[in-house]
Protein backbone atom coordinates (compact mmCIF):
# COMPACT_ATOMS: atom_id res chain seq x y z
CA UNK A 1 0.00 0.00 0.00
CA UNK A 2 1.26 3.63 -0.98
CA UNK A 3 1.95 6.33 1.57
CA UNK A 4 1.25 9.65 0.35
CA UNK A 5 1.85 13.05 1.83
CA UNK A 6 -0.23 15.55 0.59
CA UNK A 7 1.68 18.64 -0.14
CA UNK A 8 -1.89 20.94 0.34
CA UNK A 9 -2.43 19.81 4.01
CA UNK A 10 1.13 18.29 4.71
CA UNK A 11 -1.10 15.02 6.19
CA UNK A 12 0.68 11.85 5.51
CA UNK A 13 -1.82 9.38 4.87
CA UNK A 14 -2.54 5.39 3.30
CA UNK A 15 -3.40 5.57 -0.53
CA UNK A 16 -6.96 4.00 0.46
CA UNK A 17 -7.55 7.92 1.61
CA UNK A 18 -6.79 9.37 -1.72
CA UNK A 19 -8.40 8.79 -4.93
CA UNK A 20 -5.83 8.66 -8.27
CA UNK A 21 -6.35 10.52 -11.09
CA UNK A 22 -4.06 9.02 -13.87
CA UNK A 23 -1.59 11.09 -16.20
CA UNK A 24 -0.50 14.62 -14.94
CA UNK A 25 0.23 17.86 -17.00
CA UNK A 26 -1.53 16.94 -19.46
CA UNK A 27 -1.83 19.80 -22.27
CA UNK A 28 -5.58 20.44 -23.32
CA UNK A 29 -6.00 20.03 -27.26
CA UNK A 30 -9.15 22.06 -28.47
CA UNK A 31 -11.35 22.32 -31.49
CA UNK A 32 -8.39 23.67 -33.26
CA UNK A 33 -6.09 20.77 -32.54
CA UNK A 34 -4.83 18.59 -35.01
CA UNK A 35 -6.30 14.74 -35.15
CA UNK A 36 -3.03 13.19 -34.38
CA UNK A 37 -3.35 15.70 -31.37
CA UNK A 38 -6.63 15.15 -30.23
CA UNK A 39 -6.08 11.30 -30.21
CA UNK A 40 -2.98 11.67 -28.25
CA UNK A 41 -4.88 14.03 -25.75
CA UNK A 42 -7.53 11.52 -25.46
CA UNK A 43 -5.59 8.16 -25.44
CA UNK A 44 -1.91 8.16 -25.71
CA UNK A 45 -1.49 7.65 -22.28
CA UNK A 46 2.30 7.32 -21.03
CA UNK A 47 2.66 4.20 -19.35
CA UNK A 48 6.75 4.41 -18.25
CA UNK A 49 8.53 1.58 -16.05
CA UNK A 50 9.92 3.75 -14.27
CA UNK A 51 9.22 7.82 -12.97
CA UNK A 52 5.69 8.52 -13.48
CA UNK A 53 4.03 11.69 -12.45
CA UNK A 54 0.50 11.82 -11.94
CA UNK A 55 -2.63 13.61 -10.56
CA UNK A 56 -3.98 12.34 -7.19
CA UNK A 57 -6.73 13.40 -5.06
CA UNK A 58 -7.06 13.94 -1.31
CA UNK A 59 -10.52 12.95 -1.48
CA UNK A 60 -11.02 12.11 2.45
CA UNK A 61 -9.10 15.04 3.92
CA UNK A 62 -8.19 18.73 2.40
CA UNK A 63 -10.26 17.24 -0.70
CA UNK A 64 -7.33 18.54 -2.93
CA UNK A 65 -5.96 17.43 -6.04
CA UNK A 66 -2.18 17.44 -6.09
CA UNK A 67 0.69 15.94 -8.29
CA UNK A 68 2.66 12.90 -7.12
CA UNK A 69 5.89 11.51 -8.97
CA UNK A 70 6.45 7.91 -8.50
CA UNK A 71 8.46 5.01 -9.74
CA UNK A 72 5.90 2.40 -11.42
CA UNK A 73 8.56 -0.30 -10.92
CA UNK A 74 9.28 -0.23 -7.26
CA UNK A 75 6.13 1.52 -5.93
CA UNK A 76 8.60 4.28 -4.20
CA UNK A 77 7.39 7.82 -4.18
CA UNK A 78 9.68 10.57 -5.24
CA UNK A 79 7.68 13.45 -3.81
CA UNK A 80 4.43 14.93 -4.53
CA UNK A 81 3.69 19.03 -5.42
CA UNK A 82 0.65 20.87 -5.37
CA UNK A 83 -0.99 21.67 -9.02
CA UNK A 84 0.18 25.35 -9.17
CA UNK A 85 2.96 23.78 -11.77
CA UNK A 86 4.10 23.32 -15.25
CA UNK A 87 6.47 20.48 -14.14
CA UNK A 88 7.94 18.69 -11.04
CA UNK A 89 9.99 21.52 -9.01
CA UNK A 90 13.67 20.58 -8.76
CA UNK A 91 14.44 18.69 -5.61
CA UNK A 92 11.92 15.82 -7.03
CA UNK A 93 13.75 16.03 -10.26
CA UNK A 94 17.05 15.26 -8.44
CA UNK A 95 15.14 12.49 -6.43
CA UNK A 96 14.46 10.86 -9.85
CA UNK A 97 17.15 11.15 -11.32
CA UNK A 98 19.36 9.24 -8.44
CA UNK A 99 17.38 6.48 -9.77
CA UNK A 100 17.13 7.14 -13.80
CA UNK A 101 20.25 9.49 -14.57
CA UNK A 102 18.42 10.56 -18.14
CA UNK A 103 15.00 11.00 -16.64
CA UNK A 104 13.55 14.36 -18.37
CA UNK A 105 10.37 16.03 -17.72
CA UNK A 106 8.52 16.29 -20.76
CA UNK A 107 7.91 19.69 -20.98
CA UNK A 108 6.45 20.37 -24.03
CA UNK A 109 3.17 18.45 -23.53
CA UNK A 110 2.66 20.56 -20.46
CA UNK A 111 2.67 23.71 -21.45
CA UNK B 1 0.10 -31.26 -36.57
CA UNK B 2 2.14 -33.92 -36.91
CA UNK B 3 1.17 -38.02 -36.06
CA UNK B 4 3.75 -38.74 -33.91
CA UNK B 5 4.71 -35.96 -31.93
CA UNK B 6 8.17 -36.13 -30.38
CA UNK B 7 7.22 -36.11 -27.04
CA UNK B 8 5.42 -39.10 -27.76
CA UNK B 9 1.60 -39.17 -28.00
CA UNK B 10 -0.59 -39.31 -24.79
CA UNK B 11 -2.40 -41.40 -24.44
CA UNK B 12 -3.92 -44.10 -21.87
CA UNK B 13 -1.74 -47.13 -23.55
CA UNK B 14 1.15 -44.50 -23.45
CA UNK B 15 0.56 -44.59 -19.49
CA UNK B 16 -0.07 -47.78 -19.06
CA UNK B 17 3.34 -48.77 -20.96
CA UNK B 18 4.84 -46.40 -18.99
CA UNK B 19 3.13 -47.26 -15.66
CA UNK B 20 4.63 -50.67 -16.61
CA UNK B 21 8.57 -49.28 -16.87
CA UNK B 22 8.92 -47.11 -14.02
CA UNK B 23 7.75 -43.80 -16.24
CA UNK B 24 11.11 -43.98 -17.34
CA UNK B 25 10.16 -43.26 -21.37
CA UNK B 26 8.36 -39.64 -21.13
CA UNK B 27 10.46 -37.25 -23.26
CA UNK B 28 10.24 -33.40 -22.58
CA UNK B 29 7.00 -32.06 -23.95
CA UNK B 30 9.24 -29.21 -25.92
CA UNK B 31 12.71 -28.41 -27.35
CA UNK B 32 14.86 -26.03 -25.62
CA UNK B 33 16.62 -24.49 -28.16
CA UNK B 34 19.48 -21.61 -28.95
CA UNK B 35 18.00 -19.17 -31.18
CA UNK B 36 19.03 -19.24 -35.01
CA UNK B 37 20.22 -15.62 -36.24
CA UNK B 38 17.32 -15.35 -38.67
CA UNK B 39 13.41 -16.61 -38.41
CA UNK B 40 10.29 -16.00 -41.18
CA UNK B 41 8.32 -14.88 -38.07
CA UNK B 42 9.29 -13.54 -34.27
CA UNK B 43 7.05 -13.96 -32.04
CA UNK B 44 7.56 -11.75 -28.63
CA UNK B 45 5.91 -13.09 -25.54
CA UNK B 46 5.36 -16.90 -24.63
CA UNK B 47 2.52 -16.93 -22.69
CA UNK B 48 -1.07 -18.58 -23.95
CA UNK B 49 -2.01 -15.43 -26.76
CA UNK B 50 1.91 -15.77 -27.93
CA UNK B 51 2.16 -19.37 -28.08
CA UNK B 52 -1.49 -19.41 -29.60
CA UNK B 53 -0.52 -16.85 -32.36
CA UNK B 54 2.21 -19.27 -33.12
CA UNK B 55 0.18 -22.76 -33.32
CA UNK B 56 -2.29 -21.41 -35.81
CA UNK B 57 0.26 -19.89 -37.91
CA UNK B 58 1.79 -23.16 -38.54
CA UNK B 59 -1.46 -25.09 -38.47
CA UNK B 60 -3.75 -22.39 -40.64
CA UNK B 61 -1.27 -20.94 -42.78
CA UNK B 62 1.73 -23.72 -42.96
CA UNK B 63 4.52 -20.74 -41.41
CA UNK B 64 6.81 -23.09 -39.18
CA UNK B 65 10.04 -21.17 -39.36
CA UNK B 66 9.07 -19.15 -36.50
CA UNK B 67 10.50 -18.28 -32.60
CA UNK B 68 8.15 -17.13 -29.61
CA UNK B 69 10.83 -15.40 -27.19
CA UNK B 70 10.14 -15.26 -23.51
CA UNK B 71 11.72 -12.51 -21.29
CA UNK B 72 10.67 -15.17 -18.24
CA UNK B 73 9.96 -18.29 -18.40
CA UNK B 74 6.77 -20.19 -20.61
CA UNK B 75 3.31 -18.98 -19.50
CA UNK B 76 4.60 -17.71 -16.72
CA UNK B 77 2.92 -13.96 -16.28
CA UNK B 78 -0.89 -13.78 -16.99
CA UNK B 79 -1.60 -17.12 -18.30
CA UNK B 80 -0.05 -18.01 -15.20
CA UNK B 81 -1.95 -15.73 -12.90
CA UNK B 82 -5.39 -15.31 -13.85
CA UNK B 83 -8.77 -17.03 -12.11
CA UNK B 84 -9.17 -19.48 -15.56
CA UNK B 85 -12.49 -18.16 -16.28
CA UNK B 86 -14.11 -19.08 -19.81
CA UNK B 87 -17.45 -17.20 -21.29
CA UNK B 88 -18.18 -15.19 -24.43
CA UNK B 89 -21.44 -13.32 -23.35
CA UNK B 90 -19.96 -10.00 -24.66
CA UNK B 91 -22.75 -7.08 -25.60
CA UNK B 92 -21.01 -5.67 -28.32
CA UNK B 93 -20.79 -7.66 -31.65
CA UNK B 94 -17.48 -8.20 -32.19
CA UNK B 95 -16.48 -8.96 -29.06
CA UNK B 96 -18.88 -11.75 -28.89
CA UNK B 97 -17.37 -12.85 -32.17
CA UNK B 98 -14.06 -13.08 -31.14
CA UNK B 99 -14.41 -14.24 -27.46
CA UNK B 100 -17.29 -17.29 -28.98
CA UNK B 101 -14.51 -17.92 -31.26
CA UNK B 102 -12.26 -18.58 -28.51
CA UNK B 103 -14.74 -20.54 -26.46
CA UNK B 104 -15.60 -23.26 -29.44
CA UNK B 105 -11.67 -23.88 -30.44
CA UNK B 106 -11.63 -24.54 -25.76
CA UNK B 107 -14.12 -27.26 -26.41
CA UNK B 108 -12.29 -29.11 -28.71
CA UNK B 109 -8.94 -28.03 -27.60
CA UNK B 110 -7.94 -31.26 -25.78
CA UNK B 111 -7.86 -33.50 -28.54
CA UNK B 112 -6.75 -31.14 -30.98
CA UNK B 113 -3.40 -30.53 -29.05
CA UNK B 114 -3.83 -34.16 -27.18
CA UNK B 115 -2.84 -32.30 -24.41
CA UNK B 116 -5.76 -32.20 -21.74
CA UNK B 117 -6.44 -28.74 -20.71
CA UNK B 118 -9.19 -29.31 -18.63
CA UNK B 119 -11.84 -27.70 -20.23
CA UNK B 120 -14.45 -27.67 -17.61
CA UNK B 121 -18.11 -25.69 -19.23
CA UNK B 122 -19.85 -25.89 -15.56
CA UNK B 123 -21.71 -22.99 -16.44
CA UNK B 124 -20.68 -19.01 -15.80
CA UNK B 125 -23.80 -16.95 -13.62
CA UNK B 126 -22.51 -13.07 -13.58
CA UNK B 127 -25.24 -11.65 -10.68
CA UNK B 128 -27.59 -9.15 -10.86
CA UNK B 129 -27.87 -7.78 -7.49
CA UNK B 130 -29.03 -3.63 -8.54
CA UNK B 131 -31.81 -2.93 -11.03
CA UNK B 132 -29.21 -1.67 -12.98
CA UNK B 133 -27.76 -5.03 -13.67
CA UNK B 134 -30.75 -6.61 -14.21
CA UNK B 135 -31.91 -4.14 -17.02
CA UNK B 136 -27.86 -4.73 -18.26
CA UNK B 137 -28.00 -8.11 -18.21
CA UNK B 138 -31.43 -8.93 -20.08
CA UNK B 139 -29.65 -6.56 -22.91
CA UNK B 140 -26.63 -8.74 -23.07
CA UNK B 141 -29.16 -11.58 -23.44
CA UNK B 142 -30.79 -9.95 -26.36
CA UNK B 143 -27.55 -8.76 -27.93
CA UNK B 144 -26.19 -12.36 -27.55
CA UNK B 145 -29.06 -14.48 -28.83
CA UNK B 146 -29.26 -12.19 -31.58
CA UNK B 147 -25.42 -12.86 -32.05
CA UNK B 148 -26.02 -16.54 -31.82
CA UNK B 149 -24.31 -16.69 -28.43
CA UNK B 150 -26.80 -19.13 -26.10
CA UNK B 151 -27.16 -17.29 -22.94
CA UNK B 152 -30.32 -17.02 -20.21
CA UNK B 153 -31.52 -14.49 -17.64
CA UNK B 154 -32.55 -16.95 -14.87
CA UNK B 155 -34.52 -16.27 -11.61
CA UNK B 156 -33.02 -16.06 -8.18
CA UNK B 157 -34.68 -19.69 -7.31
CA UNK B 158 -32.72 -20.87 -10.13
CA UNK B 159 -29.61 -19.10 -9.14
CA UNK B 160 -30.40 -20.54 -5.65
CA UNK B 161 -30.45 -24.25 -7.36
CA UNK B 162 -27.19 -23.72 -8.81
CA UNK B 163 -25.68 -22.46 -6.09
CA UNK B 164 -26.81 -23.57 -3.03
CA UNK B 165 -24.25 -21.95 -1.20
CA UNK B 166 -25.27 -18.48 -2.05
CA UNK B 167 -27.35 -16.29 0.05
CA UNK B 168 -29.97 -14.80 -1.68
CA UNK B 169 -31.37 -11.59 0.70
CA UNK B 170 -28.40 -9.97 1.40
CA UNK B 171 -29.08 -6.29 3.41
CA UNK B 172 -26.89 -4.24 0.14
CA UNK B 173 -26.90 -6.31 -2.36
CA UNK B 174 -29.90 -8.77 -2.69
CA UNK B 175 -29.70 -11.62 -6.03
CA UNK B 176 -32.29 -10.20 -8.23
CA UNK B 177 -31.10 -12.74 -11.01
CA UNK B 178 -28.33 -13.95 -12.99
CA UNK B 179 -27.19 -14.23 -16.27
CA UNK B 180 -25.97 -17.81 -17.23
CA UNK B 181 -24.26 -19.03 -20.16
CA UNK B 182 -23.88 -22.96 -19.45
CA UNK B 183 -21.29 -23.33 -22.52
CA UNK B 184 -18.57 -21.31 -20.33
CA UNK B 185 -16.52 -22.22 -17.57
CA UNK B 186 -12.93 -22.99 -16.64
CA UNK B 187 -9.67 -24.64 -17.84
CA UNK B 188 -6.44 -25.43 -16.50
CA UNK B 189 -4.17 -21.92 -17.33
CA UNK B 190 -0.71 -23.47 -17.61
CA UNK B 191 -1.78 -26.51 -19.12
CA UNK B 192 -3.43 -24.29 -22.00
CA UNK B 193 0.10 -22.68 -22.33
CA UNK B 194 1.63 -25.93 -22.46
CA UNK B 195 -0.23 -27.99 -24.81
CA UNK B 196 0.10 -25.05 -27.42
CA UNK B 197 4.19 -24.98 -26.47
CA UNK B 198 4.25 -28.94 -27.00
CA UNK B 199 2.52 -28.17 -30.48
CA UNK B 200 4.65 -25.67 -31.93
CA UNK B 201 7.42 -27.17 -30.59
CA UNK B 202 6.48 -30.43 -32.39
CA UNK B 203 6.03 -28.58 -35.64
CA UNK B 204 10.00 -26.84 -35.74
CA UNK B 205 9.09 -23.86 -34.30
CA UNK B 206 11.33 -22.59 -31.39
CA UNK B 207 10.70 -21.53 -28.08
CA UNK B 208 12.89 -19.59 -26.74
CA UNK B 209 12.89 -18.90 -22.55
CA UNK B 210 15.19 -16.71 -20.30
CA UNK B 211 15.51 -14.22 -23.64
CA UNK B 212 14.70 -10.22 -23.29
CA UNK B 213 14.16 -8.20 -26.00
CA UNK B 214 16.55 -5.03 -25.71
CA UNK B 215 15.39 -3.26 -29.18
CA UNK B 216 13.76 -3.41 -32.23
CA UNK B 217 15.92 -2.40 -35.71
CA UNK B 218 14.20 -0.95 -38.14
CA UNK B 219 15.05 0.12 -41.38
CA UNK B 220 13.28 2.22 -44.17
CA UNK B 221 10.37 1.86 -41.75
CA UNK B 222 10.15 -2.02 -41.80
CA UNK B 223 11.34 -4.19 -39.08
CA UNK B 224 14.38 -6.21 -39.58
CA UNK B 225 15.39 -7.60 -36.26
CA UNK B 226 15.65 -7.55 -32.27
CA UNK B 227 17.73 -7.57 -30.00
CA UNK B 228 18.03 -9.82 -27.24
CA UNK B 229 19.88 -10.93 -24.16
CA UNK B 230 20.88 -14.35 -26.34
CA UNK B 231 21.54 -11.64 -29.01
CA UNK B 232 20.48 -9.80 -32.75
CA UNK B 233 17.54 -12.25 -34.69
CA UNK B 234 16.49 -11.47 -37.69
CA UNK B 235 12.85 -11.25 -38.74
CA UNK B 236 10.96 -10.59 -41.56
CA UNK B 237 7.94 -10.47 -39.35
CA UNK B 238 7.29 -9.45 -35.85
CA UNK B 239 4.64 -10.05 -33.27
CA UNK B 240 4.38 -8.09 -30.16
CA UNK B 241 2.24 -9.93 -27.67
CA UNK B 242 3.71 -9.06 -24.32
CA UNK B 243 0.23 -7.60 -22.29
CA UNK B 244 1.57 -5.86 -19.33
CA UNK B 245 4.66 -4.84 -21.12
CA UNK B 246 3.12 -3.41 -24.48
CA UNK B 247 4.23 -0.03 -24.04
CA UNK B 248 7.84 -0.93 -23.85
CA UNK B 249 8.16 -3.03 -26.49
CA UNK B 250 6.48 -0.34 -28.59
CA UNK B 251 8.90 2.31 -27.27
CA UNK B 252 11.69 0.54 -28.44
CA UNK B 253 9.67 0.20 -32.10
CA UNK B 254 9.24 3.82 -31.97
CA UNK B 255 5.75 4.08 -31.53
CA UNK B 256 3.07 4.62 -28.72
CA UNK B 257 0.18 2.04 -27.45
CA UNK B 258 -3.39 3.58 -25.75
CA UNK B 259 -2.05 0.97 -22.90
CA UNK B 260 -1.89 1.62 -19.11
CA UNK B 261 -0.53 -0.89 -16.88
CA UNK B 262 -2.06 -1.64 -13.71
CA UNK B 263 -2.02 -4.42 -11.03
CA UNK B 264 -4.72 -6.90 -10.65
CA UNK B 265 -5.18 -9.39 -7.82
CA UNK B 266 -6.69 -13.02 -7.30
CA UNK B 267 -6.05 -15.49 -4.11
CA UNK B 268 -7.32 -18.62 -3.28
CA UNK B 269 -8.33 -20.29 -0.33
CA UNK B 270 -7.00 -23.64 1.57
CA UNK B 271 -9.22 -26.47 -0.42
CA UNK B 272 -11.95 -27.61 0.86
CA UNK B 273 -14.74 -30.44 -0.30
CA UNK B 274 -16.99 -30.22 -3.44
CA UNK B 275 -19.21 -26.78 -2.38
CA UNK B 276 -19.65 -24.63 -5.71
CA UNK B 277 -19.52 -26.48 -9.46
CA UNK B 278 -20.25 -22.97 -11.28
CA UNK B 279 -18.46 -20.03 -11.68
CA UNK B 280 -19.72 -17.07 -10.27
CA UNK B 281 -19.00 -13.73 -11.09
CA UNK B 282 -20.65 -10.71 -8.99
CA UNK B 283 -19.50 -7.65 -10.05
CA UNK B 284 -21.43 -5.11 -8.19
CA UNK B 285 -19.37 -6.43 -5.28
CA UNK B 286 -15.88 -6.40 -7.54
CA UNK B 287 -15.29 -10.64 -7.21
CA UNK B 288 -15.80 -13.70 -8.51
CA UNK B 289 -15.70 -17.07 -7.28
CA UNK B 290 -15.46 -20.77 -8.43
CA UNK B 291 -14.05 -23.78 -7.25
CA UNK B 292 -10.81 -25.55 -8.59
CA UNK B 293 -10.29 -29.24 -9.17
CA UNK B 294 -7.75 -29.76 -5.82
CA UNK B 295 -11.16 -27.80 -3.84
CA UNK B 296 -9.55 -24.34 -3.69
CA UNK B 297 -11.97 -21.03 -4.32
CA UNK B 298 -10.60 -19.13 -6.35
CA UNK B 299 -11.29 -15.58 -6.19
CA UNK B 300 -10.69 -12.41 -8.19
CA UNK B 301 -10.49 -9.21 -7.29
CA UNK B 302 -10.15 -5.79 -8.60
CA UNK B 303 -7.56 -3.39 -10.45
CA UNK B 304 -5.58 -0.96 -8.83
CA UNK B 305 -6.48 3.13 -10.15
CA UNK B 306 -2.72 3.95 -10.79
CA UNK B 307 0.16 2.59 -13.14
CA UNK B 308 2.05 -0.41 -11.70
CA UNK B 309 4.10 -2.78 -12.70
CA UNK B 310 5.14 -4.57 -9.26
CA UNK B 311 2.78 -7.94 -9.61
CA UNK B 312 1.51 -7.02 -6.63
CA UNK B 313 -1.62 -4.91 -5.91
CA UNK B 314 -2.90 -3.35 -2.97
CA UNK B 315 -3.55 -4.77 0.29
CA UNK B 316 -6.70 -3.33 0.79
CA UNK B 317 -8.21 -4.61 -2.53
CA UNK B 318 -8.28 -8.08 -0.97
CA UNK B 319 -10.10 -6.81 1.93
CA UNK B 320 -12.76 -5.22 -0.14
CA UNK B 321 -13.50 -7.91 -2.26
CA UNK B 322 -13.51 -11.27 0.86
CA UNK B 323 -15.89 -8.59 2.56
CA UNK B 324 -18.25 -8.43 -0.42
CA UNK B 325 -17.84 -11.63 -1.42
CA UNK B 326 -18.49 -13.30 2.67
CA UNK B 327 -22.07 -11.26 2.11
CA UNK B 328 -22.57 -13.00 -0.72
CA UNK B 329 -21.24 -16.92 0.50
CA UNK B 330 -21.24 -16.68 3.94
CA UNK B 331 -19.92 -20.07 4.63
CA UNK B 332 -16.64 -18.76 3.36
CA UNK B 333 -15.85 -16.51 6.29
CA UNK B 334 -13.99 -19.34 8.14
CA UNK B 335 -11.71 -20.23 5.18
CA UNK B 336 -8.12 -19.05 5.40
CA UNK B 337 -6.87 -17.60 2.43
CA UNK B 338 -3.93 -19.97 1.35
CA UNK B 339 -2.12 -17.45 -1.15
CA UNK B 340 -2.49 -13.99 -3.02
CA UNK B 341 -0.89 -12.34 -6.30
CA UNK B 342 -1.24 -10.08 -9.38
CA UNK B 343 -0.36 -9.77 -12.76
CA UNK B 344 -0.21 -6.65 -15.00
CA UNK B 345 -2.88 -5.90 -17.40
CA UNK B 346 -2.81 -3.77 -20.25
CA UNK B 347 -5.89 -1.66 -20.14
CA UNK B 348 -7.30 0.19 -23.21
CA UNK B 349 -9.83 3.35 -23.17
CA UNK B 350 -12.89 1.32 -24.68
CA UNK B 351 -11.56 -1.78 -22.30
CA UNK B 352 -11.55 -4.16 -25.58
CA UNK B 353 -8.21 -5.82 -26.80
CA UNK B 354 -6.19 -4.31 -29.90
CA UNK B 355 -4.95 -6.57 -33.04
CA UNK B 356 -3.53 -4.16 -35.67
CA UNK B 357 -1.05 -3.36 -37.66
CA UNK B 358 1.91 -0.25 -36.43
CA UNK B 359 3.11 2.30 -38.00
CA UNK B 360 6.17 0.39 -38.56
CA UNK B 361 5.95 -2.08 -41.53
CA UNK B 362 5.66 -6.28 -40.31
CA UNK B 363 4.97 -5.22 -36.96
CA UNK B 364 2.13 -6.44 -35.83
CA UNK B 365 0.43 -5.75 -31.70
CA UNK B 366 -1.93 -8.08 -29.68
CA UNK B 367 -2.53 -6.75 -26.22
CA UNK B 368 -5.10 -4.56 -24.70
CA UNK B 369 -6.71 -7.77 -23.16
CA UNK B 370 -7.39 -6.19 -20.05
CA UNK B 371 -8.38 -8.30 -17.27
CA UNK B 372 -9.95 -11.11 -19.11
CA UNK B 373 -7.75 -12.69 -21.51
CA UNK B 374 -7.18 -16.24 -20.61
CA UNK B 375 -10.97 -16.79 -22.11
CA UNK B 376 -9.61 -15.35 -25.71
CA UNK B 377 -6.34 -17.18 -25.87
CA UNK B 378 -7.63 -19.65 -28.83
CA UNK B 379 -9.87 -16.74 -30.71
CA UNK B 380 -7.27 -13.84 -30.13
CA UNK B 381 -4.54 -16.76 -31.29
CA UNK B 382 -6.17 -17.67 -34.35
CA UNK B 383 -6.96 -13.74 -35.33
CA UNK B 384 -3.56 -12.91 -34.76
CA UNK B 385 -2.64 -15.76 -36.90
CA UNK B 386 -4.13 -14.20 -39.79
CA UNK B 387 -3.18 -10.59 -39.05
CA UNK B 388 0.59 -12.16 -39.33
CA UNK B 389 0.46 -14.25 -42.44
CA UNK B 390 -1.43 -11.78 -44.28
CA UNK B 391 -0.65 -8.51 -43.51
CA UNK B 392 -4.07 -7.58 -42.64
CA UNK B 393 -6.44 -8.47 -40.22
CA UNK B 394 -9.45 -11.06 -41.45
CA UNK B 395 -13.20 -10.91 -40.33
CA UNK B 396 -12.18 -11.34 -36.29
CA UNK B 397 -9.88 -8.88 -35.67
CA UNK B 398 -11.23 -6.33 -38.27
CA UNK B 399 -12.89 -4.25 -35.62
CA UNK B 400 -9.77 -4.05 -33.44
CA UNK B 401 -7.28 -2.25 -34.86
CA UNK B 402 -5.01 0.83 -33.64
CA UNK B 403 -7.29 3.13 -35.91
CA UNK B 404 -10.73 2.76 -33.76
CA UNK B 405 -9.50 5.04 -31.64
CA UNK B 406 -8.84 8.12 -33.79
CA UNK B 407 -11.85 7.43 -35.80
CA UNK B 408 -14.28 6.87 -32.81
CA UNK B 409 -15.31 3.45 -33.47
CA UNK B 410 -15.18 2.09 -29.92
CA UNK B 411 -15.86 -1.40 -28.78
CA UNK B 412 -17.07 -0.34 -25.31
CA UNK B 413 -17.42 -3.25 -23.43
CA UNK B 414 -16.51 -1.10 -20.27
CA UNK B 415 -20.19 0.03 -19.63
CA UNK B 416 -20.91 -3.01 -20.77
CA UNK B 417 -19.79 -5.52 -18.42
CA UNK B 418 -19.26 -3.38 -15.07
CA UNK B 419 -15.76 -4.32 -13.71
CA UNK B 420 -15.39 -8.02 -14.94
CA UNK B 421 -13.90 -7.99 -18.65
Amino acid sequence: MLALTCPCCGITAEETEFHPGGEAHLKRVGPEGADDEFEAYLFARKNPKGAHIERWRHSYGCGKWFHVARDTATLRVFGAYTTQSYGPPEDIVNAIRQSYPDWTFDRNAAE
Amino acid sequence: MPTAPRSGRYSVFAIAREALRQHQGWNRAWANPQPRDRYQVVIVGAGGHGLATAYYLGKNFGITDVAVIEKGWLGGGNTGRNTTIIRSNYLQDPSAAIYDKALKLYENLSQELNYNVMFSPRGVIMLAQTEHEVRGYKRTVYANNLQGVSTEWIDPQRVKELVPIINLDGPRYPVLGGLLQARGGTARHDAVAWGYARACSDMGMHIIQNCEVTGVETEGGQVRAVNTSKGRIGCEKLAMVVAGHSSQLAEMAGFRLPIESVALQALVSEPIKPCMDVVVMANTVHGYLSQSDKGEMVIGGGTDGFNNYTQRGSWHHVEETVRALVETFPMISRLKMLRQWGGIVDMTGDRSPILSTTPVGNVFVNCGWGTGGFKAIPGSGWAMAELVANGQPGALAADFGLNRFREGRFIDESVAAGVAH
